[in-house]
């Protein structure tokens, strides 16, 4: 069964999907995703350890031997963001039983769990491919159900926000089609490895370098890079409380692994950082997601919708990294991108919790939450020190290897911007604070009677999550070892 | 051809009204499906044909028959930015032209890197004549079980959003017989002989796959379009009679789950997935068997979600009916 | 004979450029999701172009027949046919929704209601 490692996280959840919608009772087709998820897991740990042991692992499907075929390829790289997105997804499908039960309508439940499934088995089979087309493929799977599942929301916006982020995916995703298709005009290849190898004959033709922005731009629109990240405030805020927590710990990531794979092992270096301005794009662009994002989530009323702002920001961070262009940069985009997917799941789960209990997360909903869900208001304060950067979480290491980083192309300015957007988070996680533990309760008539703690489920989940924010500002290996095994991975052949 | 495109394209701009601007989205995939025939892709043109022109105006029909037909006028002072964003999007993809291969050229890198393999060997390899059937079924075999699950996430999306509460998940909808069908005696007779050559057609384009123009999705749309043109003019209760939606849901996972699973034999014997040369002693016989079994999961599937969405939809026009 | 050789593609881009454009520009959500479609199969004509071998036949093998148009890119739109036909579904089923929940699909109308409540 070893040597069918490669293939496991994917097929697991896209085989679960159908299977799952055959069952009827919707707690047999949570428990049943539960296991599917967790075992997917449990192939993702394997696959990493696999890959640090044996480097790249290559599968061919169906047998036919890439480039006729379509191959999975899995390096450092995929393996990390395969363990991530399968974390993540099993982690939030584990705690999700209460607020599910709460938010979707019984006859939908059975449904939303196959369409979990299949967004999590997209997101992985983009993760793992090694072929452009594939890799499109599994796009649309994944986006497809993520539009269902934000659909779900209870308020009538849902709608509305998944509508806007159908049109503005589709649109995503024919332009990376588009890309893919001068790409296969000018080389005749889809495999990834192949179109790295006879790329550079061509790559300085302007077909390449179209190819190349259509692929950024769609890509960038299902990053949600700022200006194209009007979808995602409307769909992080308006879905169901489970779908926000587990889009933001996991499509983001997977964009920006996209991002990066085209821009460093496709197209090389020829289109991507030093041939174009591309680096300063990135930076720019950056750092306005960074301070745009953080400046709306200060003044959001909804702490959800603030969150998601934050996201839009935090994506800000991790293009920074990729616009410096060294293996410093990458590694601290990576290592971002492992730790915010850690902070956000902690957060907007703690979010999820909160909207059980007390219906809504406004910061009016939630004065005095301190007090009425201690434990909870904890782990929400935990991942929101971890977002600033506080020393001893996740978010402080994350923060330091990109100041290092930039430091190390010597751009001061650049490491002042940085910390200047950490303050600004602090601004927001300190409303937070006050919100929940000084204010007094104002109208106790408006929490639920006696709103208590979270369900033991979701709280173990949330905790856990909490916890690894601290563990990961502490023992750094998984993420810094293999975030930075990963980045040499891709410059490898790029840089002298 | 490809002017009539740009007319059929530009008049969708100039009309206003839902009714006019579906009979020219019809228009224009019919118009490219021939196109695709003058450029030899009859696989394509098939399938553009049934979708482009049938499936997709038919939900685009329902859909208005719901919402209503009209159009506001659309702001003038919106146009800038869009047309700004067009202009900027088509000058690049122009650029993106000017260092291609030319058109129609056999010595561009697409005709002679990779594909050249499924011309050359796929009669030997595969042993079936058609070679967009050998690419897709057996190459790559693992993008189409992929398209298989996004049309089987369509099917789940398109119920998670539409289902009606009370029914266990299915788009069910039972209102009594509508009356004001009658008139339609001609029809109802015409397709009664009609419908049954459409299902046989269905059956003979999945299992012709292999040697002409055809294979499991054109063939899951015949015959969903065969049952969907029953329910237009005996209504809804009647075909949901016929075929009970519940049991099409299941069909639509049953259909996906016989691809996976052929995938999955080969698995277990010690190939890798979906290599169907471990489906029998014989490499090449093997290749024919998962072929033709996962073909019948893809029409199995197609059908089954393209009847779903079908019964989605209509029966929210029905409750709205009434 | 240069600019006749690319004479297809920009047509295919002048194809893409108005689907684009009813998506981006007009208001009435149907529509858009007409444009999306215009903008796709637009697309799809790309790649079937680029398949074309002048004086190939169709890649349906022959006894006799030496030159065959290319088969890949048509598997390849073959799916995203599928691809598109699967998104413009999902995205009426929605729109069969909001019409249900605004009484209205003009985006303006819409906004509109949002703002005021």
């Amino acid at each position: 069964m070893l040597s069918q490692l490669p293939l496991l996280p994917v097929l697991l959840p896209l085989l679960g999907a159908p299977a799952c919608a055959l069952l009827r009772r919707p707690l047999a087709a949570w428990v049943f995703s539960c296991a599917v998820s967790v075992l997917a897991l449990a192939a993702a740990i394997a696959l990493l350890a696999a890959t640090w042991q044996q480097g790249v692992l290559s599968y061919a499907l169906g047998g036919w031997a890439a480039p006729w075929g379509i191959e999975y390829r899995i390096d450092l790289l995929n393996a990390l963001v395969l363990l991530l997105v399968s974390a993540m997804g099993a982690a939030v499908l584990l705690g999700a039983r209460a607020s599910v039960w709460r938010e979707i309508p019984e006859h939908k439940r059975t449904l939303f769990f196959v369409a979990y499934l299949l967004c999590l088995a997209g997101l992985l089979g983009i993760a793992a491919t090694g072929d452009a087309f594939n890799l499109f493929v599994f796009l649309e799977i994944s986006s497809l159900a993520t539009y269902a599942l934000v659909a779900t929301g209870r308020d009538r916006r849902a709608l509305v926000a998944a509508y806007n982020y159908l049109v503005m995916g589709t649109i995503g995703a024919t332009f990376i089609l588009i890309g893919i298709g001068f790409v296969y005009m000018l080389t005749g290849t889809l495999n990834m490895a192949d179109l790295a190898q006879r790329l550079p004959a061509v790559g300085q033709s302007r077909t390449a370098f179209a190819a190349y922005a259509f692929i950024v731009v769609g890509v960038c629109l299902k990053l949600a890079l700022f200006p194209l990240h009007l979808w995602l405030p409307g769909a992080y805020t308006r879905a169901p409380s489970i779908v926000t927590v587990f889009l933001a710990a996991t499509a983001t990531k997977v964009a920006l692994y996209v991002l990066i794979r085209f821009s460093f092992t496709v197209f090389q270096v020829e289109y991507s950082i030093l041939a174009l301005p591309l680096e300063t794009v990135f930076v720019v662009l950056g750092v306005v997601a960074v301070f745009a994002g953080s400046l709306v989530a200060v003044f959001e009323p909804d702490l959800k919708r603030g969150l998601a702002y934050s996201s839009v920001a935090q994506v800000g961070y991790m293009v920074i990294g990729v616009g410096l262009g060294t293996v410093a940069g990458l590694q601290a985009s990576l290592i971002h991108l492992f730790n915010h997917a850690i902070m956000k799941g902690t957060l907007f789960m703690a979010l999820a919790a909160v909207v059980l209990r007390l219906g809504g997360s406004t910061y009016a909903q939630m004065q005095g939450v301190g007090r009425s869900m201690p434990i909870t208001t904890a782990c929400l304060l935990l991942g929101g020190l971890s977002l600033i950067g506080v020393p001893g979480t996740a978010g402080f290491i994350s923060k330091w290897y990109l100041v290092t980083a930039a430091a190390d192309r010597e751009q001061w300015l650049l490491v002042l911007l940085i910390l200047a957007g950490s303050l600004l988070t602090a601004v927001y996680i300190w409303r937070l604070v006050e919100t929940a533990y000084l204010a007094p309760r104002q109208s106790p008539a408006s929490i639920a009677p006696r709103a208590l703690e979270a369900p033991a489920g979701l709280l173990a989940v949330l905790v856990v999550l909490a916890l690894a924010n601290i563990y990961f500002g502490l023992d750094t290996r998984l993420p810094v070892q293999t975030a930075g095994g990963a980045a040499n991975g891709l410059l490898a052949a790029v840089l002298p | 051809m490809l002017c009539l495109l740009v007319a059929t394209a530009i008049a969708l701009i100039a009309v206003r009204g839902l009714l006019a601007s579906i009979m020219l989205t019809s228009v224009y995939g019919l118009l490219s499906a021939s196109f695709f025939v003058t450029m030899d892709a009859v696989d394509v043109a098939f399938t553009e044909a049934a979708v482009g022109a049938g499936v997709s105006p038919l939900l685009l029909l329902l859909t208005v028959a719901i919402v209503g037909r009209r159009e506001a006028a659309s702001n003038a002072r919106r146009l800038v930015v869009p047309l700004l964003l067009v202009t900027v999007t088509g000058a690049l993809l122009i650029i993106g032209t000017l260092d291609m291969p030319s058109f129609g050229s056999p010595d561009a890198p697409a005709q002679t890197h990779v594909a050249p393999r499924y011309l050359q060997q796929s009669g030997d390899e595969i042993g079936i004549p058609n070679v967009v059937t050998s690419v897709l079924a057996s190459y790559r075999a693992y993008d189409t079980l992929g398209e298989v699950l996004v049309i089987f996430t369509a099917g789940v999306a398109v119920l998670l959003a539409l289902a009606p509460a009370g029914q266990g998940g299915s788009a069910r909808a039972e209102p009594p017989a509508p009356e004001h069908l009658a008139p339609h005696t001609i029809l109802q007779v015409v397709s009664k002989l009609l419908i049954p050559f459409m299902l046989l057609f269905a059956f003979y384009v999945q299992f012709h796959g292999e040697y002409g123009p055809g294979g499991g999705f054109q063939a899951g749309v015949i015959f969903a379009s065969g049952i969907i043109l029953y329910g237009l003019l005996y209504g809804l209760p009647t075909v949901c009679r016929v075929i009970p939606p519940p049991v099409v849901e299941v069909l639509a996972a049953v259909g996906a789950l016989i691809y996976g699973l052929t995938g999955v034999l080969s698995l277990l014997a010690g190939k890798n997935f979906l290599d169907y040369s471990a489906l029998a002693a014989d490499p090449v016989t093997g290749q024919h068997i998962g072929i033709i079994a996962i073909e019948l999961g893809v029409g199995i599937a197609v059908a089954a979600v393209i009847i779903t969405i079908y019964y989605a939809f209509a029966g929210r026009l029905h409750t709205r009916e009434d | 004979m240069d600019v006749f050789s690319y004479f297809n593609y920009w047509v295919v881009v002048v194809l893409m450029m108005l689907g684009f454009f009813i998506v981006i520009a007009r208001g009435n959500l149907v529509k858009k999701l007409i444009g999306l479609n215009i903008f796709q199969t637009s697309v799809f004509i790309l790649y079937i172009s680029a398949g074309k071998v002048m004086g190939g036949a169709a890649p349906i093998l022959a006894d006799g027949v030496e030159l065959y148009s290319n088969p890949l890119p048509h598997v390849l739109i073959l799916t995203a046919i599928v691809v598109g036909i699967a998104t413009t579904s999902v995205g009426l089923a929605l729109v069969v929704r909001i019409h249900a929940a605004y009484g209205t699909v003009e985006e303006a109308d819409i906004l509109e209601q949002d703002a005021t409540c």
